[in-house]
């Protein structure tokens, strides 16, 4: 008995697509950054509302002097890009879910691009440009190093 | 368990098995009468011993021979009578009526996100569309010795065997709520498929199958909802197999 020859069976179709494309980054990218945000985001929850004397903490003085200190600038910036990046590819996943009209999600995730970017440069610039110490306001409502230097 | 073997051993009496009344529910649908589908109630009494499929065929067969729906070995094994029943995708077929609430009327209707044909029968092509692009047959390009067959040691053949129990009854892919806004997603089945060949040592289009599922409808559309490893009549993990398939792409290789 013999069996039938096929030559070179079933030649594999080759599609052309680059190994490794956006959709694959974006799934990595939401499972790493939302690893680091875990230890971010309840840091800076702690740090703000439960130390010390908590959420009766926070005034204009103690927002100053975390934006006076390199290491939470360090900090809100990552927290500001990672949250605002994942939240948006977050939000197009969704989009991508829900909006059966192509122009619809087209519109939707531009809406989305537009806000992550102005909010990523708004929120960079505040915690780089932020002012302490801003002139003729009343000392007591003021970081409490604002003296010394001017 | 004395009582019962030994209840078995003796004789057994006609309409020993209890029957109960159930009223099921079915989404009927004829594309030439109705516009729209409409749920029809059936009254029916039932046995302890009969499945869904049962109560569809008491249905056929004596109240209304116009229901149509598919069915061939009634045991479990082509795969061509999974439904949704009670908001589940089940076959009918291996779905019995007393491990459901029988209190309560039984909704059954046809799987969701292929498009309606008529009652509980759905088109499958797009269903099949994606199993034929993910290539589910053997690529090799050279010829096992002798004209024998290509070996393969148990442990090299455990790493796909679950995955070689799928008959391709639709019942995961038509679960998964992707799917149903966005019939371009490949779908739970043909990443099943995929993993078959993309892990069997003989195989040699791993490349290719992991190539077409990194794709933008391809395995990263997965949000592992695990309603396919829920639906799955033949139990694979077909939640986990997808996240393989994705740990494999990352890779580069199986
Ligand atoms: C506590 C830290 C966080 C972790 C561990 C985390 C983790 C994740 C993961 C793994 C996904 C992907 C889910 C999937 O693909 O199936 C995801 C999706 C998402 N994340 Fe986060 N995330 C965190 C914080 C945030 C924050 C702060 C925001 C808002 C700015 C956000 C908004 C979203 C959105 C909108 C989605 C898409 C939801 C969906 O896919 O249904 N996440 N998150
Ligand atoms: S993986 Fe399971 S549910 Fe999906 S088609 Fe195959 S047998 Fe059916
Ligand atoms: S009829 Fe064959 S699987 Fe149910």
């Amino acid at each position: 008995m013999t069996t039938p020859t096929i030559e070179s069976p079933k030649a594999p179709v080759r599609t052309h697509r680059s190994r490794f494309n956006l959709e694959a980054f974006g799934w990595v990218f939401m499972r790493a950054s939302g690893i680091v945000l875990v230890v971010l985001i309840f840091g800076h929850l702690f740090v703000n509302l439960m130390i010390g004397e908590g959420v009766k903490a926070l005034d204009f003085a103690f927002v100053g002097g975390k934006f006076s200190d390199p290491f939470w600038m360090v900090w809100d910036t990552l927290l500001l890009w990672l949250a605002l990046i994942h939240g948006a590819n977050g939000m197009r996943t969704v989009i991508n879910d829900y909006a059966h009209n192509r122009l619809v999600g087209v519109i939707l995730k531009g809406f989305i691009l537009v806000a992550t970017i102005v909010l990523l440069v708004l929120g960079t610039l505040v915690i780089y440009t932020f002012d302490p110490c801003p002139a003729g306001s009343p000392a007591d409502l003021l970081p409490s190093f604002c003296g010394t230097v001017g | 368990m004395a009582s019962a073997v030994a209840s078995k051993s003796g004789p057994i009496a006609h309409g020993e098995v209890p029957t109960f009344p159930v009223t099921v529910i079915v989404r009927r649908f004829d594309p030439e009468v109705d516009s729209e589908p409409r749920w029809v109630d059936y009254d029916l009494q039932m046995h302890g011993t009969d499945r869904v499929l049962d109560a569809l065929h008491k249905i056929k067969w004596e109240i209304d021979g116009s229901l149509a729906f598919r069915r061939s070995c009634a045991h479990g094994v082509c795969g061509s009578d999974a439904m949704r029943i009670n908001g589940k995708n089940r076959l009918a077929c291996k779905t019995l009526l007393k491990d459901l609430d029988v209190s309560k009327p039984i909704y059954v209707e046809a799987l969701k996100g292929l498009p309606l044909e008529k009652d509980l029968i759905v088109d499958m092509e797009p269903f099949f569309d994606s199993y034929r692009a993910v290539q589910p047959f053997l690529i090799a390009s050279s010829k096992p010795k002798d004209g024998k067959e290509r070996l393969q040691s148990a442990a090299q053949r455990k790493i796909f065997d679950e995955t070689t129990k799928c008959i391709l009854c639709a019942a995961c892919t038509s679960s998964c709520p992707v799917f149903w806004t966005d019939g371009q997603y490949f779908g739970p089945a043909a990443i099943v498929n995929a993993h078959r060949f993309i892990f069997d040592s003989r195989d040699e289009g791993a490349q290719v199958r992991m190539d077409i599922l990194n794709d933008r409808e391809g395995v990263w559309r997965c949000r592992t909802t695990f309603n396919c490893t829920d639906a799955c009549p033949r139990g694979i993990q077909v939640t986990k197999v997808i996240g393989e398939v994705k740990q494999a792409i990352l890779r580069g290789k199986p």
